[in-house]
């Protein structure tokens, strides 16, 4: 059985709105009885882009995470839902029925992903539908990758064992594995959003003048081992990226064949630009 | 025999009616509108019928009438004949018209009525839009930010999308390069603003119905002391028509010509018939009005800077756009965006078009750069080096990479030899041969902030690779630093550099793939500044191609009183005002002067304004708001869409109507006359009919219908429409263009819009600027610069006095050798308002650059409770409120105890603006970042002497033109300071205590300038 699934490039959001906006024109003042009730005018965003800032002026990256409902095969407002209000379809779509989940305020919380939104004028919990509407009626596409430019979102109806080997192919991971949910929503490049860098530049002085340092060989060291390693560029600027921001504790050795050697020790939380650093 | 035709030929109209009416109801409906009747005949009376019109029925009878309100009148029968037979000859009409040989009699109302009623039957039957089923109809329309279809139902708009081909579509063009194969997807693409437009048709600020100020009595008190203040009434059409007629009459009998204005705002809503160069220009022509003139508000810089570098003067500044996606692609190895977000610019009509390419440049790992005091939106999407100048420093940072160039013998000294001139001069400026002070990367460092490694790096890496300067929005001028201080400085500056380093070399030009694409170049649809039915051939591009192709009657302003923009107020409240004038002719035209009043006519004293932009996009904008106060403005009538901005200042306002509740024609990105072929920012060509989708919301009326009833009352209704509808106007657009070459009319009216076919790939346009660099004659297909302006043979060389790239130049030698402002070869000096602004920089320490928005398209899309609203790079909610984002850097926020999200007060001498702050590692320290163009003006207490918290941040920027030989908006950085707001303070200033001491310190400097 072939069923939806989504696909969103974290490298290639840039956050244009064009999605969000899709989805806000698609619903506000539109009824789609058994898919959605009306999106109010503000204070829904069905469709979440969220920003992350890594860095600092001016060795900074930023990435944008598009958070919509997952449609998870385990999802928590299905097991939260009474009366069958939340229930999965046959194409792997999860659809919160607004006439059956009337006054479930509690589906907010159920949803790990923050994904559910409540209606407080028609009192109903609201999400993103896949625009299962559209795609009932012959549409090929939600409207979400139509409106973006730039390929970040692709929705694709295969079966899971396909899917997984798209996941596999691409490596695409979701977003919160560990809850369990097993969510149709997956995301490329997800490191971009969800890890941390360190990052320096190398300067040298000579006769006054100070020159950036290209060519030095910077090691990284976790624990002792060896966990990365790179050349500076042409600025003397130098990333590891892909790091977890789980705390610990780093060694960036630093060699130049002529210039010398430096080393520094990094205790991570959080992406951090070292700075100039001289040999 | 042309007696007995001409009998059929009416006789075979009355029928027309009749049939008409009984198949069509809307038709039958408008026949019960008037009770008159009508006659045609020829002038000497042997021949004619005529037309009782009586409670919606037609009776028609051979012969004269006595007296009929309405005659139609042909020279003669064979005249009639030759004119009414189909095919109708439209040349044919206008020269009968102009000869004489045809003339309308009657009241304007009967008349127009009939001509209209005539045209109406013809175009009764036409079937518009695809059936989806389920009572839904797709129709086609155009934005500012793209094509869309819109799904509508019961009258209601249910959904707005992007056009997603089909199989009967043509297929896109495909660049090779690398060994990759690149395609644009079969789509297009629609910017934020263009997404949002459902939320702007439905928004709650609507104008629905005339309004008339409640204490503005055109026959008493007018009060203009309250405009801003006081409330409106709701009046009638008829009212309203009456009173604009009668001001237009009365400021003309009290005071003469010039007396009345017209200011428009730089955009529209779009297409070829409603655009404010199209009908808006017809009838303030027709009225003879005083024209705010512009300043070239985009191109700043390139036009007052770089033209006369490399001429262009007809592109504004900028130079030509073709091959450069494929040339990029295939041969550069590095890109510099420098001041360059076209990811955040869209190029301005481009939606996201470019985006696609530019992600093709990631894949291909060509090595990109961003110079830009924030970390914009195509660094984000981009990534690469980041180097974050102090604003309005960039000429010093461009001048030490030319030294590091010329110091380390890392230019094209070959092409420098041969294609330019006067690199001697320069270079002994930027060695320090001329001043004593070499142009160092340490030098510039001092400047910019920008550590002087940094700037020899770079200046390494571009002296070596073949790099494209993307600079500005379209990557070869447009937007970002050239609306500041130092535009022209910077604009210059950048031609200099790729003039050393071989401009038009495989994989060297300017450009950051937004503009060049390999559409068909050939084909001709008219571009907006065309002037589409305007019939002016001075002030719009009309006399290009579009005059010929669609014979209409010109207009012409006798009125030729102009007032500089960027003194609007200062015109208006002290009748005077200086400028120059903005005129791409040729290189010398912008050295022409403009004195206000012009010797002989009037100062003004009424103002005709189009929309409601303004305040949050002109500068030092409480300017604006205090002139609207002036006694000096007997007068004041807005046509606008939306209930914002200064249509608030209004006597009498219009209600416009949208682009989506009338008819009409265009080409996405169109833009003609000095962007021509703006198309090729697209990856693909389309052109649509621009449906009436929907009927105009309340009393609203299109600008065509409003200018009409104005015309009516002043007898001009014949000449304003030539007897027609817009509808039928954008028939005549359709006729005009290549486009029945390849779809019938039918055709295009249902299916609603057409992809042009890809370019043969044998046949795309040449790339820019290689027969310069080869010393080939032009080959790019593009009519400028005219024929007079080359020094050699016709098409060698460019527009300069040499013919070539001028690195001192010519024209400015001949102007004014010695304008310390604008010398003959580019100079860095520092901006008059920046970090080195003596007494202002201590008291307003933090640079704000206010360039142009994401999401909104100037004032469109922003406030009027849009969807837009609702993204928090946009605008901020915090207590009910969207607020405008003010972006800081953490350090400078916490030294003023600034919490993210924040309300602050930002401000200057000038003004104060209500801020949400967003504290954001993007922007370098000692700068603030806040967009441009906010449509919400909202003063929190007496307008024009109040902070507001509308968010227009333009109240803050520097009215001071670039040049005093010049007309040149700097508007787009400031020196401000920003505090926390306590939510209570509405005088301008940081609040009590720094009110205080700016009283202490007296007037700034800052305040100064603005004087």
């Amino acid at each position: 059985m072939k069923k939806w699934n989504l696909i969103v490039d974290v490298d290639n959001c840039t956050n244009c709105n064009g999605c969000v906006l899709a989805c806000h024109d698609e619903h506000f003042e539109n009824d789609f009885p058994g898919y959605a009730a009306p999106m109010p005018k503000h204070g829904h965003s069905w469709i979440d882009i969220r920003q992350k800032v890594r860095g600092t002026s001016p060795v900074v990256d930023v990435a944008y995470l598009p958070v919509m409902c997952q449609h998870c095969d385990e999802a928590p407002c299905i097991a939260a839902a009474k009366n069958g209000a939340a229930s999965k379809r046959a194409d792997g779509i999860v659809i919160i029925d607004p006439a059956k989940a009337k006054g479930q305020k509690e589906l907010i919380d159920s949803c790990p992903y923050g994904a559910i939104w409540w209606n407080e004028e028609l009192q109903v919990p609201q999400h993103w539908i896949f625009d299962a509407h559209l795609l009932d009626a012959g549409w090929t596409e939600p409207r979400a990758q139509q409106s973006c430019a730039t390929g970040a979102i692709r929705a694709v109806k295969v079966e899971d064992a396909e899917m997984l080997r798209i996941a596999e192919e691409e490596g695409l991971k979701h977003l919160n594995p560990e809850l369990g949910t097993k969510p149709r929503v997956w995301y490329a490049n997800l490191d971009r959003y969800t890890s941390c860098f360190i990052a320096g530049s190398i300067e040298t002085e000579a006769k006054g003048i100070v020159d950036c340092v290209e060519g030095a060989r910077i090691v990284l060291k976790r624990g002792g081992e060896q966990v990365q390693e790179t050349v500076s560029d042409n600025y003397g600027d130098f990333k590891f990226d892909g790091l977890a921001e789980d705390g610990a504790s780093y060694k960036v050795e630093i060699s130049h064949d002529r210039l010398g050697s430096k080393s520094l020790d990094v205790k991570l939380k959080d992406s951090v630009y070292l700075g100039a650093i001289s040999l | 025999m042309g007696a007995t035709k001409f009998s059929l030929i009416l006789f075979g109209l009355a029928q027309t009616l009749k049939i008409q009416a009984r198949r069509y109801p809307a038709f039958a409906e408008r026949l019960k509108e008037k009770n008159f009747t009508a006659q045609m005949r020829t002038k000497d009376g042997k021949a004619g019928r005529y037309f009782t019109f009586k409670d919606g029925k037609v009776i028609s009878r051979k012969g004269l009438h006595p007296n009929p309100e309405v005659d139609l009148i042909f020279k003669d029968a064979k005249t009639a004949v030759g004119l009414l037979m189909p095919p109708i000859d439209q040349l044919k009409q206008i020269n009968a018209i102009k000869d004489f040989n045809l003339a309308l009699e009657g009241p304007d109302e009967l008349t127009n009525w009939f001509t209209q009623t005539v045209m109406k039957s013809q175009t009764a039957g036409w079937k518009y839009g695809i059936d989806m089923g389920g009572g839904v109809t797709r129709y086609t329309n155009m934005t500012n930010g793209g094509p869309v279809f819109l799904y509508v139902k019961d009258g209601k708009i249910l959904r707005m999308t992007p056009i997603t081909f089909t199989e009967d579509d043509p297929e896109p063009w495909t660049i090779e390069a690398h060994g990759k194969k690149f395609t644009p997807p079969r789509k297009t693409s629609l910017a934020p603003h263009g997404m949002n437009w459902k939320s702007m048709v439905y928004s709650p600020d609507r104008l629905l119905y005339p309004m008339k100020r409640v204490d503005f009595d055109p026959n008493g008190e007018r009060n203009p002391q309250n405009r801003g203040i006081s409330g409106y009434e709701r009046i009638s059409w008829d009212e309203a028509f009456d009173i604009v007629a009668n001001e237009i009459k009365r400021a003309k009998r009290v005071h003469g010509p010039g007396s009345i204005a017209n200011s428009h705002g730089s955009h529209h809503t779009w297409g070829n018939v409603g655009y404010y160069l199209s009908a808006n220009f017809r009838f303030v022509n027709a009225i003879g009005m005083t024209r705010v003139h512009h300043n070239p508000d985009s191109w700043e810089g390139w036009y007052w800077g770089a033209s006369h570098h490399w001429g262009g003067s007809l592109r504004v500044g900028q130079s030509e756009t073709y091959g450069g996606v494929e040339d990029c692609l295939q041969n550069s190895e590095m890109v510099v965006f420098w001041s360059s977000n076209p990811e955040g610019t869209s190029g301005s009509y481009g939606s996201y078009e470019g985006a696609i390419r530019r992600k093709w440049l990631k894949e291909l790992g060509i090595k990109v750069v961003h110079i830009d005091p924030y970390y914009n939106d195509t660094a984000q999407f981009l990534g690469g080096k980041w180097l974050a100048p102090r604003p309005t420093t960039s000429p010093a940072l461009a001048l030490a990479i030319a030294y590091v160039w010329i110091d380390e013998d890392l230019y094209d000294k070959d092409y420098v030899e041969k294609r330019t001139h006067g690199f001697d001069k320069w270079r002994d400026y930027v060695m320090g041969k001329e001043d004593g002070v070499p142009k160092t990367p340490e030098w510039a460092a001092e400047e910019t902030g920008v550590p002087a490694k940094d700037i020899r790096a770079l200046a390494r890496e571009w002296g070596t690779k073949r790099t494209y300067l993307g600079a500005g929005g379209w990557g070869n001028g447009h937007g970002g630093a050239c609306r500041n201080a130092t535009g022209i400085q910077w604009a210059r500056t950048m031609v200099c550099l790729v003039a050393m380093q071989g401009l038009g070399k495989p994989g060297v030009s300017m450009g950051n793939l937004q503009w060049g694409t390999p559409v068909d170049t050939n084909f001709y649809f008219p571009g907006y500044a065309e002037g589409g039915m305007s019939g002016d051939l001075h002030h719009t591009a009309m006399s290009v191609e579009l005059y010929q192709r669609m014979p209409q009657l010109p207009s012409m302003n006798t009125n030729d009183q102009l007032i500089p923009r960027l003194q609007l107020p200062e015109a208006i409240m002290n009748d005077k005002a200086e400028g120059y004038v903005w005129n791409g002719v040729s290189i010398e035209a912008q050295f022409n002067k403009i004195s206000y009043p012009k010797p002989g006519f009037s100062p003004v004293r009424m103002l005709y304004k189009y929309g409601g932009s303004i305040i949050g996009t002109m500068s030092n904008s409480n300017r604006h708001v205090k002139m609207y106060q002036s006694k000096n403005l007997e007068f004041v009538v807005n046509q606008s869409i939306w209930f914002e901005g200064e249509a608030k200042f209004a006597d009498v306002i219009l209600p416009a109507c949208t682009n989506f509740e009338r008819p009409d024609i265009s080409e996405w990105a169109a833009l003609g006359g000095y962007a021509h072929h703006g198309q090729t920012q697209l990856n693909h060509r389309v052109i649509v009919f621009q449906h009436e989708v929907i009927k105009p919301m309340g009393e609203s009326k299109s600008d065509y219908e409003i200018f009409n009833g104005i015309c009516k009352r002043l007898g001009l209704s014949a000449y304003f429409s030539e007897g027609m509808t817009e509808l039928d106007w954008v028939k005549r657009v359709f006729e005009a263009s290549d486009l029945p070459k390849i779809i019938s009319w039918k055709k295009f009216l249902r299916k609603g819009y057409v992809v042009l076919p890809a370019e043969k790939e044998e046949l795309r346009a040449p790339v820019s600027w290689r027969w310069f660099y080869e010393g080939r004659k032009k080959d790019v297909p593009e009519p400028m610069p005219l024929p007079s302006d080359y020094t050699e043979e016709y098409l060698m060389g460019l527009q300069t006095q040499s013919g070539k790239l001028e690195f001192e130049c010519e024209s400015l030698k001949r102007f004014d050798a010695e304008d310390p402002e604008r010398p003959p070869i580019v100079k860095y000096t520092p901006s008059w308002e920046g970090h080195r602004s003596e007494g202002v920089a201590d008291k307003y320490p933090l640079q704000l650059i206010t360039p142009h928005p994401r999401f909104s398209f100037h004032t469109q899309g922003d406030a009027k409770d849009s969807f837009i609203n609702n993204i928090e790079e946009h605008r901020i909610l915090v207590d009910g409120y969207y607020y405008w984002v003010i972006r800081m850097n953490p350090a400078d926020a916490a030294a003023r105890g600034i919490t993210n999200r924040s309300l602050v007060n930002v401000h200057n001498d000038r003004a104060g603006v209500i801020c949400a702050a967003r504290l954001t590692e993007r922007i370098r320290p000692g700068t603030v970042h806040g967009y441009e163009s906010c449509a919400n003006y909202d003063p929190l207490g007496e307008p024009g002497n109040s902070i507001d918290r509308g968010g227009c941040l333009n109240l803050l920027t520097p009215n001071r033109s670039q040049l005093k030989k010049g007309h040149s908006m700097a508007a787009a950085a400031a020196l401000v300071e920003i505090v926390p707001w306590n939510g209570k303070d509405t005088a301008i200033g940081g609040g009590a205590k720094a009110g205080a001491s700016a009283k202490k310190t007296g007037k700034s400097k800052v305040a100064v300038a603005a004087e």
